[in-house]
């Protein structure tokens, strides 16, 4: 279970509170307006917002742990690959952050590789790569690290809304598998909808429970329904 | 004081003749097209790199006594020029610095937007009026700091003092400094003189620093003509001034070339064990200033800013006195000889590192926004987000960064002329004392050696950062 414990955060006049938890092996979707701090609550789970009050994963507080001790990995919006390293080599970080990459680890990254659909990509630099290609590779690197969180702040935005579809669909085939709690940040209820049975609305400074999409989207509260244009 | 007030008049005349001079030529280079301008602005930042002794070497043979400008005055009846004194260390001050103010000028020229040539060109502005409404305020903005940046450069400019000032009428406080611990064996009065010099810089940087811009090596100054440039008797007057600048930016390295080939068949042995302590010293310099360089600028860049004013500090420091202050720390205990090369490797790294941390600053700053959150996230940190992450992605300014600082420190004459004798000679200094020695064959073929080491050193650093340069 991942709990938020009378969380706040401030960042000079912003501000932002959150009290609830979210079972293990849930999909989370996280929406609400620009600006409200959506992906403010994802870095400060991910370690790189400091914040009041707590956040634990299994009864356990995550506050002494840095970014890349956390039970946790993260896609964000942009800059997920390193430039001038190959595939194999930014999805190798996953299995070892100095890059010592045995036999072993080659033939674990060929396979998860094969399974995001990139086979014989590995020795491409990410500057080869499409868009779709690129989340597909980043997201191969956060199923080599095998974390039981996974964050997505974002990361298909620039997509078109069919290749954004099949991303989605492909997470939610992974964590399926994996059993990995997911929270994903969108501004699209569509994406929203078909990804995530649960939602958290990050409005007026307060980000709200988690609650059924579909019931949330069908009777949406003001701050909602005002985004949303209806 | 007589030093006081030579230090000050002479730093401030090379500070005015330099911005005087590199404001045409700046402009005939801003508004003319010709074969190898391109080739000429990049040999602007060549006397940047380039050993001052070697440079005093090329104005001495072209300038002095014997040269062929002292012979075309003797052929109209007047008297030998002499460059010993006021005229030769401001001689030598613009002949270093005119290009770097050039260069200032002309960025400030390309950031001028085109729209506003056209707008002067559309009302008809007169070439004068153009003047006060285009250039005067570029001019206004840039001339400043670029003349705060000459002045300080020349009040902490040993080598020139050494081989051209001297005597109770042309002595800088450095070179004082210099004869009291060197000759007349004065450590009280050299401490006084430090003293004095270190007031007088820390004053000058606390006012120049407001204006002073530490010199930038942009390049992109090819745009294309936003106006067609004025005809007439301005063309004229461009073509004399930039085939002037031409001449004495180039007249000087030619005949080092010249006079040196023939020397490269009899240098004298004690070349090479100088050139190869040069090549050490330059090395481990560089290295030592890019680490310190590299260190600085992460923690700046992580929001230590503090630490940007130690990286800066030795802009304004002189080499001179830091190595004076080492002098008489160590003299009783240990020979100046011992400590020669060790302090000079210190002192040399600590000049480069402004020059350094300036290039990585920016650099590391949009690293650590690019790809910091990432790195940490992936648990990348200590040597492998070293290797893995930051040497892969600085690769560029870095290997740029090291090349200035091994050519800075290969031609590098300022501390170690206070230490060394005979083993610790490095190779600028025994160019200086071939000088000295009025061997002047064996001089400029030493300093042909020198040149090609240090200009060598430079391509090879930045031709292995660009090579290494992550796509």
């Amino acid at each position: 279970m991942l709990q938020l414990e009378g969380l706040s955060i401030r960042q000079g006049g912003f501000h932002l509170t959150a009290d609830w938890s979210v079972p293990k092996g849930a999909r989370v979707a996280v929406i609400g307006p620009s600006g409200a701090g959506k992906s403010t609550l994802l870095m400060a789970m991910a370690g790189f917002v400091s914040h009041d009050g707590r956040i634990l994963w299994e009864g356990k507080d995550l506050a002494p742990l840095p970014p890349g001790d956390r039970p946790l990995s993260i896609l964000f919006q942009d800059q997920n690959l390193f430039p001038h390293l190959t595939v194999t080599q930014n999805v190798g970080l996953g299995l070892s952050p100095r890059l010592r990459l045995t036999p072993a680890d080659l033939s674990k990254i060929d396979a998860t590789l094969e399974r995001v659909g990139l086979s014989a990509m590995g020795g491409r630099k990410p500057g080869q790569l499409s868009g779709g290609q690129i989340g597909r590779a980043a997201l191969a690197r956060a199923l080599l690290r095998a974390r039981p969180i996974l964050l997505l702040d974002e990361p298909f935005a620039a997509l078109g809304p069919a290749l954004k579809a099949e991303m989605l669909d492909l997470v939610a085939e992974t964590a399926d598998q994996s059993g990995a709690t997911v929270l994903m940040v969108t501004h699209d209820p569509a994406d929203a909808l078909r990804f995530a049975d649960l939602a958290v609305l990050v409005a007026d400074g307060v980000a709200s429970p988690p609650q059924p999409t579909a019931a949330l989207l069908a009777d949406p509260p003001p701050a909602l329904r005002a985004y949303l244009g209806r | 004081m007589a030093a006081l007030r030579f230090t000050l008049l002479q730093a401030a005349l090379s500070a005015l003749v330099s911005c005087l001079l590199a404001i045409p030529l700046a402009r005939g280079l801003a508004r003319r097209r010709f074969a190898g301008r391109e080739l000429l602005i990049r040999l602007l930042a060549a006397p940047f790199l380039l050993p001052v002794v070697v440079a005093v070497l090329g104005l001495l043979a072209v300038f002095g006594r014997s040269g062929p400008v002292s012979a075309a005055l003797a052929g109209l009846g007047l008297p030998p020029l002499s460059i010993f004194g006021l005229h030769g260390v401001v001689l030598a001050h613009v002949f270093l610095n005119l290009p770097l103010v050039a260069r200032m000028i002309l960025q400030g020229w390309q950031a001028i937007p085109a729209e506003r040539f056209r707008l002067a060109v559309s009302l008809n502005m007169p070439p004068s009026a153009q003047f006060w409404h285009l250039e005067w305020p570029m001019l206004r903005a840039i001339l400043p700091g670029a003349a705060a940046t000459v002045f300080l450069l020349c009040l902490t400019s040993f080598a020139v003092a050494l081989t051209l000032g001297g005597g109770p009428a042309a002595s800088t406080i450095e070179l004082a400094i210099y004869q009291a611990l060197r000759f007349e064996f004065e450590p009280g009065r050299a401490a006084l003189l430090a003293a004095l010099q270190f007031a007088l810089c820390a004053g000058v940087t606390g006012i120049a620093l407001r204006f002073a811009t530490p010199p930038a090596f942009g390049s992109g100054l090819g745009r294309s003509l936003p106006v067609p440039a004025p005809k007439g008797w301005r063309l004229g007057l461009d073509g004399v001034v930039i085939t002037l600048a031409t001449a004495l930016l180039m007249a000087p390295l030619g005949v080092v070339v010249l006079r040196g080939l023939p020397g490269l068949m009899d240098l004298p042995a004690s070349v090479w064990p100088a050139l190869g302590r040069s090549l050490v010293l330059a090395l481990a310099s560089a290295g030592l200033a890019v680490g310190m360089a590299l260190v600085l600028a992460q923690a700046v860049a992580r929001g230590q800013s503090w630490l940007e004013m130690s990286a800066m500090l030795p802009l304004s420091a002189s080499g001179l006195v830091m190595g004076s202050g080492l002098f008489l720390a160590v003299f009783p205990a240990l020979s100046p000889e011992a400590m020669a090369l060790p302090v000079t490797l210190a002192v040399n790294a600590t000049m480069a590192l402004p020059y350094l941390f300036r290039l990585l600053l920016p650099e590391t700053k949009a690293l650590l926004a690019d790809y910091g959150r990432l790195s940490d996230s992936l648990g990348l940190a200590g040597m492998a987000r070293l290797r893995l992450v930051t040497l892969p992605r600085l690769a560029r300014p870095l290997g740029f960064g090291a090349g200035l600082a091994a050519a800075l420190s290969m031609g590098d004459l300022g501390v170690i002329a206070l230490f060394a004798g005979e083993r610790s000679e490095t190779l600028p200094l025994l160019v200086q004392r071939l000088m000295g020695a009025y061997r002047m064959e064996a001089a400029a073929g030493a300093a042909l050696v020198l040149v090609l080491c240090s200009f060598a050193l430079f391509w090879l650093f930045d031709r292995w950062g660009a090579r290494h340069a992550a796509a």
